[in-house]
């Protein structure tokens, strides 16, 4: 069946459910089906909807439909020695690019290199009401119009379905060493956010059972340059260390406890909740497994400036993601309902409103 | 008697309000005070307001939102009045809120690698606060000195270095807004995402039509260890352009990368005194900044690339005061290219890098064919086209004929993949192109948004997205005898 054929099927799908007031829930392989909450629907499959349809490294954007699997995408970059600089989780072997952008998930090089929204340059989507329209474009600047694909970026598919995306990719690094300390954890907080203002070409860093990890990526010399500024032991290439914290595979993550993501501003001193900690993104992005009840940790973090969702496992008929006050809880009902008016899209798995 | 009613106008009333709200040199009503807010930096469109309003804390921009709204009264929204598409355009029925009060630096978190100010604070104000600490604010607009950030958040500024650093959108972590109807929202937040949909990446750049910006945080990078700047040479356009992705294609994304032509060249020199080759069809200047090494590394790279793409000439700035020299000359191109006409008209697409030569080829085509003369400036790392035509507004009909053949330009990138504004926005000026490159859906789409948070339509209404019945002329920049709004501005 050709692109154009899958896609009119799909259209025609949603004109369908939203004629009949039925919900669709989107699906591309599944592989994130355990994040946000539960939600009821028709399976809308999207990941035949695949395939590269435009790629020149010199213009550092690749367009690809939204069923395409991530590694073939990744695959494709590399051999032109190019990345999608976000790093992003793939959590399934047959991750699309559709639900990468769909979840707005970033892996270890996001503090520094910026999220998966930041990358997204357009989109083709299917609104509810079974339109389909093109958003954004294939260039890096662009003001003309709402800046509507970036929005597409971690809305869980409750706005549209994501035919199309074009994504800014960038050069591969030419050399990469990780670089790990043993420290407490305020110290690794404290040095974590010196690295903040200071001009090394650091891409990621992390603290996990004692240890503060920092890579370091550029041309060879200049990671050899800052290998002699920020000391620490060199660790193994092969131990493929950010690949497996990015992909939840180090050991930290064997447990049966909720598992809980815990957003706070980097410096922020370690928080009075019990359970395992990790400190991803120089201390950005925390987590955490506990069995603290969950108004009691959203409480805790919240009153640090920050915000908790419930990552894997716990109740997730419940809100997973943190409540939004009022005022601002109305106006994403509001926006929700300018793209999806008869609620046919993942009705609940963000938020039991939306 | 006719007193007597207009002492009870609706207008009156409102004015009165205001007065009650805010000291008396913050409410305007006197066609001699309301002057300077009749235009931005695109004076063609000039419009008194009704009444100028300057509050200075959030809680009076929630007031007079709440009175504008109850009044069903227009609000436009204005910073520094820099911008280039007329977004700040006052309304005759309408309040003009300006924001220039709004000037404190709030928080500085060098901890955190951010800072809270207000919205009026000048663009280049917030990294000359944070320099003590190593760090600043990447989003470089030309016009840094003066305009504000609040005005950066709704047109999604750019500058020179986007292509590695991002636009605005990628250097905001949260915005206090008021909305229509005086509610205050926070979007965004401190920490690296907030729960709920990305609002903060659609209320920037959205032109003053979805809220009023009274807070924003801004990222903060650490600086450089060194920035280099490379000139090259070419006897030929289509091989700079070539150059172009010859350089990203060798790994390198340099922190600027900019284009001229030959006229521009010529234009640039005679009033800057770069030391360009006045006699090169093109030339491109390539600035690389990272660490010590990195920047080594890559010039090495940058000449090799540069010399192999045919370059006649390469030349890297010897020191500091060399690559300041070298960007004059750049960053100066647009009041020199007004020394030299009458008039001109700047034009601001984005097309994909590759098809630089055709477009280019195509305007100088439409060139022979109007018989007007095209300078090119070109952010040539991202695509982004700074057309300026020259022409004669006192020749009958070559004002019309410009505006057509700019028309035709902004069309001709559309039809390539690019889009019809790459950093000065919509506002009033382009919005009728908005109709050659979105179909009705997409525009219906967009006035769905507006709604959420908009229903009256009363911010900013009449810019940046056309109703579907309007699809009627295309307008640009426009500069008279080389008077542009803020000529004391660099212009890139």
């Amino acid at each position: 069946m050709s692109s154009q054929s899958i896609s009119e099927l799909l259209q025609t799908q949603v004109q369908q459910a939203a004629n009949d007031g039925r919900a669709l829930n989107i699906i591309g392989s599944g592989s994130k089906h355990f994040l946000g909450r539960q939600c009821e629907g028709a399976t809308l499959d999207v990941s035949k909807h695949r395939g590269i349809i435009e790629y020149d490294p010199c213009e550092l954007v690749i367009t690809a439909r939204a069923g395409t699997p991530l590694k073939e995408i990744e695959q494709t970059l590399a051999e032109s020695g190019q990345m999608l600089a976000f790093e992003p989780p793939h959590f399934g072997e047959q991750a699309t690019l559709g639900g990468t952008i769909a979840c707005g998930l970033s892996g270890p090089r996001r503090p520094y290199a910026g999220s998966a929204r930041d990358f997204v340059l357009g989109c083709k989507l299917l609104n509810g009401k079974g339109e389909i329209m093109q958003f954004g474009g294939q260039v890096m600047k662009n003001v003309a119009g709402y800046d509507v694909s970036r929005l597409m970026a971690g809305a869980y598919g409750t706005l549209g379905v994501m035919l199309e995306l074009s994504l800014k990719v960038l050069p591969r690094p030419a050399a990469t060493i990780t670089l790990f300390n043993e420290c407490s954890e305020t110290d690794a907080i404290q040095f974590m956010s010196s690295l903040l203002s200071k001009a090394q070409p650091v891409d990621a860093s992390c603290y996990y059972k004692g240890q503060s990890y920092v890579r370091i990526s550029g041309s060879e010399q200049s990671v050899i340059e800052a290998q002699k500024k920020l000391s620490g032991e060199n660790l193994s290439q092969h131990s493929h260390f950010w690949q497996r914290l990015r992909e939840h595979e180090l050991s930290f993550f064997n447990s049966d406890k909720p598992l809980w993501r815990i957003m706070v501003k980097p410096a922020t001193a370690a928080l009075p909740i019990d359970g395992e900690w990790l400190l991803d993104w120089g201390g950005a992005q925390r987590w955490l497994y506990s069995d603290v009840d969950a108004s009691t940790i959203r409480n805790i973090v919240q009153q640090h400036g920050g915000h908790a969702s419930l990552f894997r496992g716990g109740d997730r008929s419940n809100n997973v993601f943190q409540p939004l006050a009022k005022p601002m809880q109305r106006l994403q009902q509001r926006i929700k309902t300018s793209f999806d008016p008869n609620t046919v899209f993942n009705p609940g798995r963000m938020y039991a409103e939306i | 008697m006719t007193a007597e009613i207009s002492k009870h106008s609706p207008k009156n009333q409102l004015v009165q309000a205001f007065q009650q709200l805010l000291p008396d040199e913050a409410v305007l009503t006197d066609a001699e005070d309301l002057r300077p807010f009749e235009c931005d930096g695109l004076s063609v469109y000039r419009r008194l307001p009704m009444v100028v309003v300057l509050p200075e804390t959030a809680q009076q921009v929630q007031t007079i939102m709440r009175l504008c709204f109850n009044a069903k009264v227009p609000v436009v929204a204005r910073g520094a009045g820099t911008g280039l598409s007329g977004g700040a355009l006052p309304l005759e029925d309408g309040v003009l809120l300006s924001l220039a009060k709004f000037k404190q630096i709030l928080e500085i978190d060098p901890q955190n690698a951010m800072a809270t100010v207000q919205p009026g604070v000048r663009n280049l104000a917030i990294s000359e606060a944070v320099a003590s600490h190593g760090l600043y604010y990447a989003p470089d607009p030309s016009s840094q000195i003066a305009c504000t950030i609040g005005g950066n958040v709704a047109e999604n500024s750019g500058g020179v270095h986007c292509l590695k650093y991002g636009l605005t959108v990628h250097n905001i972590l949260q915005l206090k807004i008021v909305t229509v109807d005086g509610e205050l929202l926070t979007i965004g937040g401190e920490t690296l995402d907030s729960p709920g949909y990305d609002l903060l990446a659609l209320m920037t750049g959205s032109e003053g039509m979805l809220g009023i910006i009274v807070e924003v945080t801004v990222k903060l990078l650490a600086k450089p260890e060194r920035a280099q700047v490379v000139l090259a040479a070419f006897d030929d356009v289509s091989k700079a352009g070539q150059a172009v992705g010859a350089i990203i294609a060798a790994g390198i994304i340099p922190a600027g990368l900019e284009m001229m032509d030959k006229l521009a060249i010529q234009a640039a020199e005679d009033f800057a005194h770069a030391g360009y080759p006045r006699d090169a069809e093109a030339i491109l200047l390539c600035e690389l900044d990272g660490s010590n090494a990195e920047v080594s590394e890559q010039i090495m790279t940058v000449r090799q690339v540069l010399k192999q793409s045919g370059a006649t000439e390469v030349r890297s700035a010897k020191d500091e005061v060399e690559r300041q020299l070298f960007w004059k000359g750049r960053k100066s191109a647009f009041p020199a290219v007004g020394r030299i006409s009458p008039d001109y008209y700047c034009m601001d697409g984005t097309i994909p890098r590759r098809q630089l030569p055709k477009v280019l080829q195509y305007m100088s085509q439409l060139s022979d064919e109007y018989g007007l003369a095209v300078a090119n400036v070109f952010h040539a790392g991202d695509g982004n086209l700074h057309p300026l035509i020259l022409f004669d507004a006192n020749k009958p009909g070559e004002l019309e004929r410009t505006e057509e053949f700019g028309r035709k330009i902004l069309e001709f990138c559309v039809r390539v993949g690019g889009t019809i504004t790459g950093e000065h926005g919509v506002g009033m000026e382009k919005i009728d192109q908005m109709c050659v490159q979105f179909h009705s859906a997409e525009l219906s789409q967009f006035h769905a948004v507006k709604e959420a948070f908009d229903p009256e339509k009363l911010l900013n209404p009449g810019k940046a997205v056309p109703t579907l019945h309007r699809c009627a002329e295309f307008g640009a920049m426009h500069v008279h005898n080389g008077q542009l709004a803020h000529p004391e501005l660099e212009r890139f």
